[in-house]
């Protein structure tokens, strides 16, 4: 049967929390063996996710929450859940574009998004209007597929 | 995040060490501007990443906005010592055609 380890948190959208669920969210993943890059592509994915919940959803309003969950198959599937109650997203596709940003005037880069999708290897993106927005992000984390040779005798 | 801006050569080096993010940006936007634009600063600024452990596109922003800041003024922006993760982003974001990358 196909083993799954799953954690929730919901934390203050206060941006000091950013450094902590990005290092949540790499630390749980060390069971599949991640190489140091598989950790820090998902490590920018989640600054990014939780980034946009603050600065968009928000507003930097910090009497709000946010929700992330994190499941690690065994196998090495990855899914980051983020979500969010704030202002929601009106036309996601827009949103989705490289270098499409509402707040210029606040030197962002519009790339967000951009990143999640680079650097995971699946991205859904649900919004509703006035209600909030859902990221669900997915990596295979390779460096998993290597660890079959390891065995008792390695601990001698 | 910690910034110190330092004469070295033909270039004003600021460098910077911690996690850069939406957390460091406003304090770090705030003391390159005013260390930036002091009259000591030369022409060409070096902004040496080798302390930064950690970058997402807010620090793409940050660089975006002291770029043209610097730009408006007639100096040259360049950068340094960027580890992997931060090289991924620069990568991705195309922030090199415009701020070039220089050993030192």
């Amino acid at each position: 049967m196909n083993k799954i380890n799953k954690f929730e948190m919901r934390l203050s959208a206060l941006s000091e929390n950013e450094n902590f669920a990005r290092s949540c969210a790499a630390a749980f993943c060390l069971p599949l063996n991640p190489t140091l890059d598989e950790i820090n592509d998902v490590k920018t994915a989640v600054s990014e996710a939780v980034t946009n919940c603050i600065v968009h959803a928000y507003n930097g309003a910090a009497d709000k929450y946010i929700d992330m969950s994190v499941t690690a198959e065994e196998g090495g599937k990855l899914t980051v859940t983020i979500t969010d109650s704030g202002c929601g997203i009106e036309d996601v596709e827009k949103a989705l574009q490289p270098f499409y940003t509402t707040k210029s005037d606040e030197e962002r880069s519009g790339m967000g998004f951009t990143i999640m999708s680079t650097f995971m290897d699946e991205l859904l993106v649900t919004s509703e209007k006035g209600r909030g927005t859902q990221v669900s992000m997915t990596k295979f984390i390779r460096g998993a597929r290597n660890v079959d040779s390891r065995t008792d005798s390695a601990a001698d | 995040m910690q910034v110190k801006i330092y004469n070295k050569g033909i270039y004003t080096i600021a460098g910077l060490s911690g996690e850069l993010d939406e957390y460091a940006a406003k304090e770090l936007r705030r003391e390159l501007d005013e260390g930036l634009t002091l009259p000591s600063v030369k022409k060409n600024i070096l902004f040496d990443m080798g302390g930064v452990s950690f970058m997402d596109s807010t620090g793409i922003g940050v660089l975006l906005g002291r770029y043209k800041l610097l730009k408006g003024l007639g100096k040259n922006m360049f950068i340094c010592n960027v580890n992997a993760q931060m090289d991924r982003i620069l990568r991705t974001t195309g922030i090199y055609t415009i701020m070039q990358k220089v050993s030192v």
